[in-house]
């Protein structure tokens, strides 16, 4: 039988990998009598999903703005480079 | 065929949203805002091309999504792996010596509830944040879509997929740990600070 320790490896490398029959049966077998790996399981899941949301949302989820002084910057390099373009069009 | 709009606007327009992107994945603000300058100006080079078929911002982000993949790419982190090696026999302490928890773990009630609340994304960064720094940039390189396993190990001179499997088990676990201590179990903590 698996150990602990084996089964949350797997249960982590569930998620990145398809796993083998024998490997998804052996883990079946552990979490239906091992309330704490069932645990680990559910709290890996939420992880994943959590991390999910966290790259993928563009509100940033309470991240800070640009800072004015940075975009005052970038605005002002942008236009140096639409002046350029102007002056070689010209 | 659509056309980008006036790039005077693209600051007032896109910039949060590009930043906060890139904060999230290089988790430094000034190489953030590098990153999205870097953007604006490829972006304003190539912007005959952009087709319209995607909104601006996608189109922006997708420019920004290169932008960090090359400079994982030329900056290579320095290899830590000390904090690795650390942090690997410190999370084996929570397995006694045949491989079973010493502890059982303590249920997370109703977990996504903690999505509405800002107070909980700012403890999540913070628990990425402090993972050992390469397996934190794993993290999020495995977050941007369309990188292969084979890449990301290239990018962070991983020797094979396996190792990156154990490494991400590891910073998986790590993340399990912190966001139990300060966030599910804090008042707990706060408890046995007082009673201690």
């Amino acid at each position: 039988m698996l150990s602990c320790k084996e089964v949350g490896e797997l249960l982590s490398q569930e998620l990145d990998r398809k796993l083998s029959l024998r490997e998804r049966l052996r883990l079946k077998f552990h979490l239906l009598i091992c309330k704490t790996c069932s645990c680990y399981e559910q709290q890996l899941k939420f992880i994943a999903r959590s991390v999910q949301r966290f790259m993928q949302s563009s509100d940033g989820a309470g991240m800070p703005p640009l800072s004015e002084e940075a975009g005052r910057r970038i605005n002002s390099n942008i236009r140096e480079q639409l002046n350029k373009e102007k002056q070689s069009a010209s | 065929m659509g056309t980008a709009s006036d790039p005077s606007t693209w600051v007032a327009q896109h910039g949060d949203a590009l930043y906060r992107y890139a904060l999230m994945k290089m988790r430094d603000p000034s190489q953030a805002e590098d990153m999205v300058q870097e953007t604006f100006l490829a972006a304003l080079k190539a912007r005959e091309r952009f087709s319209g078929e995607s909104s601006e911002k996608t189109w922006l982000i997708g420019i920004l999504k290169h932008k960090i993949i090359d400079h994982f790419r030329k900056h290579k982190r320095e290899q830590n792996s000390d904090d690795i090696e650390a942090l690997r026999e410190q999370l084996e302490q929570q397995f006694d010596h045949s491989g079973h928890w010493r502890e059982p773990l303590s249920h997370w009630q109703a977990p996504e509830q903690a999505y509405e609340n800002r107070e909980f994304w700012q403890v999540f960064s913070a628990c990425i944040a402090h993972l050992p720094e390469r397996l934190a940039d794993l993290f999020i390189l495995r977050e941007i879509k369309g990188l292969s396993s084979n890449e990301i190990c290239k990018l962070l001179d991983i020797s094979t997929t396996n190792n990156m499997w154990v490494m991400l088990s590891r910073a998986r676990m790590r993340l399990r740990n912190c966001l139990d201590s300060h966030w599910f179990n804090r008042d707990l903590d706060k408890q046995n600070q007082e009673a201690g």
